[in-house]
């Protein structure tokens, strides 16, 4: 009988992690829908990278507040997920703080005592992104693609933080021995008088029943992340190794039209000429993006790792100016449409049935695409390097190239491009003529 | 104006130091056109051997590639790439920051490697090696402003040459709030310049021109025509067009040598 507690942890936990293990897995397979792209060059440059901007948090502080408290709160993450290594001994092989018994008094106090320091900071913290969020109402927290589970899904996040924070802090209040020791209980030490009035028995069963709903509650969460905008504390890491290191003012070149060119302006080029082995691939290629399967997965990652905080949003052109362009929505409607296409895989046996839909027109609308000043604000604000403007490019391509729908002025100057090789219809022979103008 | 061609300089066998790419908006836009001539009148002035395509000059292309029109954007490509190379053309200069982009990121890969600087770099440049002295007297009294434009900037990370020029004219330099890498668009690029925005509560040239205003400037600086046209616009759609002038900084720069 004795032993029960113990069961019940191991099963807690093969369930909760063997759940995770599942989300990953649908994760990787859905990121895999997207085409290839080489991202493997400059190895060192892209360590760098992710060591400044998702383990440094160097981009996070371009905005000093926002960006103070998230390290707060991701330093607490991080450092008091260490107590978790804890709980999961003590909870699989019924010791009581085993890390005490090995690290002795004054190891532990100064770990427990800066975890107990970290949760109440990160308490505060999570409290003012609440107040920023539902009381100051920042804008960018409200915008139109906020309504909803986006805006649910955020209170979520800190509600959960909130009440694993309180519990952690409780279970050490209530832990009469942890509490008689006297060390690693800075924070702990002014809430254990709360709880004077009870008898020792309900002391036991509140540190016994906050220390299970807080291990639950790590789990619960872990399992949360893949429904939530909150995968980013996973995929930061590898969004911002796999980033684009080039200029951001350089497109990509399409080499399938490249060769093509090369072709119509090869003198020997026989246009009548058989096509070589191989190459009808290449001809039914479709051109830019209309669905989440023609991005790349570096773009469908940068969709999973978006947690929609809209600094993006916020320094948009089009969107400060009343557009409908918003590229935190241009993330959010990919991955909802990758989610899409990942459950109807998953309820189809392994393979996609065409649900007459697509990224272009149900999610994402022309309107918006033509909205893009191709800046490049987006790309340059975002604290993960996500990069809105490189799938706003690719639908670009699709409609142009494969369905002519540009814009009607924009056709306009296209054709006039072809046509004299400048954007207005001048003549060609007159392009020198400003030396003799003034 | 004194502007030899490449034709022409082959023709003569020589080979000049730079090639300036004069681009369409250079080329064509009225306002544009007296930037193309201020830059040149610097280039004379300190003596820069230079040429330029002239009529053999074609679009780069650029605005093609960011409607979405690969195949027209490598067509232009290709086809400039085959001039410039039968040239022999190893400098490229430009006043434009587009053609700037386009010519020094997307064209290489493409078979046209050049050393591509913009206007702004080029004039530094000169002015570093002494072939190049800046009299600020006349702007004394000016109080200016830059607007950064995106494919200069944010898209090139080239921040500090357009300031430095400015600094020169020993005027009195006020920063928009939102500079340099978090400057906000004039709303031209991304072929915006070519077609009407679409709906929404305001134009994005009179939100970047408020920015500029909030300085109290005299002069609103540019490196760039088409953010110099929005920027026109801008003052003139806020009636600020008697107090309030927009020049390129290369304008400002032949203007204090009265040139």
């Amino acid at each position: 009988m004795q032993y029960i507690p113990n069961i019940l942890f191991a099963i807690l936990l093969i369930v909760g992690i063997g759940f995770f293990v599942k989300n990953i897995n649908k994760l990787r397979r859905n990121i895999n829908l997207g085409k290839d792209i080489d991202r493997s060059d400059n190895k060192s440059e892209r360590w760098r990278n992710m060591i400044n901007i998702a383990l440094g948090q160097s981009k996070m502080v371009r905005r000093p507040v926002s960006g103070l408290l998230h390290i707060i709160v991701y330093l607490g993450f991080i450092i008091i997920n260490i107590e978790v290594l804890e709980i999961i001994i003590d909870g699989l092989f019924g010791t009581h703080r085993f890390l005490h018994s090995i690290l002795g008094d004054g190891i532990y106090s100064f770990l427990i005592g800066t975890f107990e320091v970290l949760a109440i900071l990160v308490l505060v913290s999570v409290i003012i992104f609440w107040i920023r969020r539902m009381i100051v109402r920042i804008p960018r927290f409200w915008n139109k693609e906020m309504k909803g589970f986006p805006k649910n899904d955020a209170l979520y996040i800190l509600y959960f933080e909130m009440v694993l924070m309180t519990l952690f802090l409780v279970m050490n209040a209530t832990d009469t021995s942890f509490q008689q020791a006297n060390v690693g209980n800075p924070i702990s030490q002014f809430l254990a008088p709360l709880f004077n009035s009870f008898s020792a028995e309900t002391v036991h069963l509140i540190e016994r029943a906050a220390w299970w709903i807080h291990i639950a509650g790590i789990l619960v969460f872990l399992n949360y992340l893949y429904y939530s905008k909150h995968l980013h504390i996973l995929l930061a890491f590898p969004n911002t190794f796999y980033a684009n290191l080039k200029p951001k003012g350089q497109f990509p070149n399409d080499a399938t039209v490249t060769k093509e060119v090369q072709m119509m302006m090869d003198p020997n080029a026989d246009p009548f000429a058989a096509p070589a082995e191989g190459a009808e691939e290449e001809v039914s290629e479709k051109f830019g993006a209309s669905d989440v399967t023609d991005l790349n997965w570096v773009q469908l990652m940068n969709a999973y790792t978006c947690t929609e905080c809209g600094r993006c949003t916020s320094v948009c052109p089009a969107n400060q100016t009343g557009k409908e362009l918003s590229p935190r929505a241009i993330m959010m409607k990919t991955r909802d449409r990758l989610e899409e296409v990942g459950k109807n895989i998953d309820s189809n046996g392994g393979t996609f049935k065409d649900d007459n839909k697509q990224l272009l027109n149900d999610y994402i609308t022309p309107e918006e695409l033509w909205a893009c000043t191709t800046c490049n604000a987006c790309v340059d604000e975002c604290p993960v390097n996500i990069d809105p403007l490189s799938i706003i490019m690719d639908m670009r391509k699709y409609l142009v190239m494969e369905q002519s729908a540009a814009p009607q002025e924009l056709n306009m100057m296209m054709t006039n491009i072809e046509n004299n090789g400048a954007p207005w219809q001048y003549n060609q022979m007159d392009r020198l003529n400003w030396k003799d103008e003034e | 104006m004194n502007v030899p061609t490449m034709a022409e300089m082959m023709a003569q066998g020589k080979q000049p130091e730079v090639l300036f790419w004069v681009g369409s908006a250079g080329s064509y836009d009225d306002r544009a056109k007296k930037i193309t001539r201020a830059f040149v009148k610097v280039l004379h002035a300190a003596k820069v051997d230079f040429a330029v395509l002239g009529t053999e000059e074609s679009s780069t292309g650029d605005a093609a590639k960011r409607v979405g029109n690969e195949f027209l954007f490598q067509m232009q490509a290709m086809t400039n790439i085959e001039i410039l190379n039968a040239y022999e053309v190893k400098n490229i200069v430009t006043c434009d920051p587009h053609s700037f982009n386009t010519l020094k990121n997307e064209y290489p890969s493409l078979g046209g490697k050049y050393n591509v600087t913009h206007h702004t770099q080029f004039i530094k440049k000169l002015i570093k090696d002494g072939r190049l002295k800046i009299d600020g007297k006349k702007f004394a009294q000016s109080r200016i402003t830059f607007h950064d434009p995106c494919y200069l900037g944010r898209a090139n990370d080239e921040f500090d040459a357009p300031r430095e020029l400015i600094q020169q004219l020993n005027s009195q330099y006020m920063e928009m709030h939102r500079n340099k890498s978090n400057a906000l668009c004039c709303g031209a690029g991304g072929a915006q310049m070519f077609k009407e925005p679409e709906k929404g509560d305001k134009d994005i040239n009179v939100l970047r021109t408020e920015d500029a205003l909030k300085t109290n400037p005299t002069i609103i600086a540019t490196a760039c025509p088409y953010c110099n046209t929005m920027m026109t616009d801008g003052v003139k759609a806020t009636n600020k067009e008697d107090s309030v002038k927009v020049f390129d900084i290369v304008e400002l720069i032949a203007d204090a040598q009265g040139l």
